[in-house]
């Protein structure tokens, strides 16, 4: 049977008749421009009196500016204008402020501490690149060099230099409340004690430069109605377009966003700072005004897949299933946010990956350091663990003595299965493709790895919510005083939710920073809204209803008999505590433009 | 700046223009005359998104000075088409998957076919060589490959 007739088989019942373009070559609908060379890229575009921006960037990984001169660069032939970071009108993002989630920590032009190679410190826009490049080189910059960070570990040192200050604890901040992100489901430290074996693995991803052929640039143009067209490598468009209407605080009705033709981007084309800066540039001179990066810039300023590192530990029991998994993981963000704390979440989501385990815990960092921030590439958040859960599932296997493939069966997750982040799986095929790697690869499994389905053997009591042992380990700021945790999952005062709970602890959501998302939330919701809240105080944001139905009460904890007894307490009255009210952490707030909501 | 006439063949039709002390050919074909299917990579002569026929010889567009051109013929992907009618190995590289975004495409497509003009008969290796000096980050290069030994055996078909 080919893989083809697998997949429609497998999911028959899905799928409805007349769909037969798998396994059928079809011929692009972009193509033809691509092999006549016609395709339109952003810098296929040509203007009249186009003008060149080019930055002056950091030559250190941490350094504060003593003083600029750019007297003699201002002077140079061809020069037209010199963008210092005054000229940026709203000149502090975080690329996420447009979903609410983060601090804004990132200047567009940087005007006193620089935290990677690279930082762009001023620009210079000039008649041709050539006389950019060379005013570039004759700014004079007096730098008092800083001692600098670059592994994700020596930035979690008590003593480590503090490499972004909006975060002094070079953590990104979880619920404003811990350095890292967690998840918890059973309890791990339990089962590892009671575990017939032990394994232990460490994992290492570097870095890794996404490299386009095109580079990352736009065009800004000035268009007759007041508006500025921009022609964009970007793969986000309306992210860079509300990004730049922030930025320069400015109504995204005046921006006129054309992109769609990337030149490959794989996730590296979505930091939107070509936009804003190309823009600006135009404001600033009226004129139309291209800031592209050379193959160095985008090679060295060019955000990358992020550095990962993960420790993984599993518990296994005599049969060789997974009893308990925990995760300490930690995403290299560089010196800024950009989206890595998104991929963290993302991350722990897929914990602990496509195995049913009744007992899992993690601890994932999203950690500042001074190397070039990181971005998204293709499988953001979710690539790296994955490469560490599978080699050790290998390890797991060899331990136990079992087929790796056959080791995977076991363990597979099946539909109707309870998944750590407390969602039933569905749709699940592990099984299958196992089974169907085996074949493929000539690997020998038995009858019984053979006769497995995913569709079959889940749910049930593998679909309870096991008692879960929570902690108030890591706390902001708390590595700084030296309360360094040496067993992640087992120090501190633990608190056990009943078995059956669908959520931790109540987090108070941080406000709504646009108050066109307030609006957005409430008309979604079904449940009886609350006046509008006055900026000051900390609304409290109504699920949906559909949520409400699903979620359980926790003071009425459900006891299947035939569930399996875990843990020592699991009886006892739940400790859940009342949401403490602090105050909210003061955010700069968006541009008042960005939403299109208001309007519709 | 001081600024040179030269004029070149381009794609068969002769043209005209001036071109500043140093400039390379990849902007000359860009900027001055409007061909903008030769693309930049990495103007340092590495990645063969810029390729193009100098002569019928392959050659790297950024690294080219335009102003020892004149009086050269050059040929570049936006001249491979005659009219709508498509060149072999356009038609080739659209019928199995030989471009995703596009990019590398038009200096693939010279590499391509300043192979088949002196190897009508490339073995796949040959073919591999060939396109060495050209980057391309989403195929993997197999459907490049393929393609290119497609369109070598449509064009054998043609002359025979």
């Amino acid at each position: 049977m080919s893989s083809i007739e697998f997949r429609k088989e497998l999911f028959a019942n899905e799928r409805p008749e007349g769909l037969n373009e798998i396994g059928r070559p079809t011929i692009r609908q972009d193509i033809l421009g691509h092999v006549t060379g016609r395709s339109p890229f952003y810098d296929d575009h040509l203007f009249d009196g186009l003008l060149h921006m080019r930055c002056v960037r950091s030559p250190h990984h941490h350094a504060r500016i003593r003083s600029i001169d750019f007297s003699e660069a201002a002077r140079l032939d061809g020069v037209i204008r010199i963008v210092e970071p005054k000229d940026v009108p709203q000149n502090l993002n975080t690329l996420l402020s447009l979903i609410n989630f983060g601090k804004e920590d990132e200047p567009l032009l940087t005007p006193s501490k620089v935290g990677y190679r690279g930082e762009p410190v001023l620009a210079v826009i000039a008649d041709s690149e050539r006389q950019a490049r060379a005013a570039v080189d004759a700014v004079r910059i007096e730098w008092e060099v800083l001692p600098h960070v670059l592994d994700v570990e020596e930035a979690l040192a008590p003593d480590a230099p503090v490499v972004n200050e909006v975060y002094p604890g070079n953590t990104f901040e979880y619920y404003d409340k811990y350095d890292h992100q967690k998840l918890r489901f059973g309890d791990v430290e339990q089962a590892f004690a009671t575990a017939d074996r032990i394994v232990e693995g460490r994992y290492r991803m570097s870095p890794i430069e996404q490299a386009p052929m095109e580079t990352c640039g736009a065009i800004a143009v000035p268009e007759t109605n007041d508006r500025i067209a921009c022609y964009t490598s970007t793969q986000a468009l309306f992210f860079s377009l509300g990004t730049t209407a922030k930025l320069l605080d400015m109504s995204s009705a005046r921006l006129h966003f054309v992109g769609g033709t990337v030149g490959g981007g794989f996730g590296g084309k979505v930091d939107s700072i070509v936009e804003p800066m190309s823009v600006l540039g135009a404001l600033l001179t009226g004129a139309p005004v291209k800031f592209m990066w050379d193959r160095e810039e985008e090679m060295q300023v060019g955000a990358p897949r992020g550095a990962e590192l993960w420790d993984i530990k599993d518990g296994l029991d005599s049969r060789g299933r997974i009893v308990a998994r925990s995760f300490t993981g930690y995403f290299d963000s560089g010196a800024y946010t950009r989206l890595s704390s998104y991929a963290v979440v993302k991350a722990t989501g897929h914990l602990p990956g496509p195995y049913s385990i009744p007992n899992v815990a993690s601890n994932v960092y999203c950690v500042f350091t001074n190397r070039t921030p990181a971005t998204a590439m293709r499988g953001f958040g979710i690539t790296g663990v994955d490469f560490a859960i599978e080699c050790q599932m290998d390890r797991c296997a060899r331990a136990a003595g079992l087929n790796p493939i056959e080791f995977r069966i076991l363990n597979a997750y099946r539909d109707g299965d309870m998944k750590a982040h407390r969602r039933k799986a569905k749709n699940t095929a592990l099984i299958e493709c196992c089974q169907v790697v085996a074949d493929k690869s000539r690997w020998l499994i038995g009858s019984q790895s053979r006769s497995q389905s995913s569709l079959r053997g889940g749910g049930g009591e593998r679909a309870e919510i096991p008692a879960t042992a929570i902690d108030e380990v890591g706390r902001i700021g708390d590595r700084r005083r030296r309360e360094v945790p040496t067993a992640p999952f087992a120090a501190g005062d633990r608190k056990q939710l009943p078995a059956g709970t669908q959520r931790g602890e109540e987090t108070p959501a941080a406000p709504p920073q646009n108050p066109d998302m307030l609006g957005h939330l409430q008309s979604e919701s079904t449940a009886a809204a609350d006046p509008l809240p006055t900026t000051q105080s900390m609304p409290r944001l109504q699920p949906p209803a559909d949520r409400q139905v699903d979620r359980q009460p926790a003071r009425i904890p459900t006891r299947d008999p035939k569930a399996p007894a875990s843990g020592t307490d699991a009886g006892q009255a739940p400790t859940r505590q009342p949401p403490t009210r602090r105050p909210p952490v003061r955010r700069t707030s968006v541009s008042r433009h960005i939403s299109g909501f208001r309007r519709r | 700046m001081p600024r040179t006439p030269i004029t070149l063949v381009l794609n068969g039709t002769e043209r005209s223009l001036f071109v500043e002390s140093g400039e390379n050919l990849l902007d000359a074909l860009r900027r001055g005359i409007g061909d903008l299917s030769p693309k930049y990579g990495c103007a340092q002569g590495t990645c063969g998104t810029c390729s193009v026929q100098v002569d019928g010889r392959l050659q790297l567009a950024c690294i080219t000075l335009a102003e020892t051109l004149s009086g050269r013929s050059i040929t570049t992907a936006g001249g491979l088409a005659e009219g709508n009618e498509l060149h072999p190995l356009q038609r080739s590289f659209m019928e199995n998957f030989a471009a995703q975004c596009g990019y590398c495409t038009p200096g693939m497509l010279m590499a391509a076919k300043s192979l088949l003009d002196r190897n009508p008969h490339p073995r796949r290796q040959e073919v591999v060589e060939a396109i060495s000096g050209n980057l391309c980050r989403c195929t993997g290069y197999e459907p490049i490959i393929d393609a290119i030994l497609k369109a070598a055996e449509v064009m054998r078909r043609r002359t025979r």
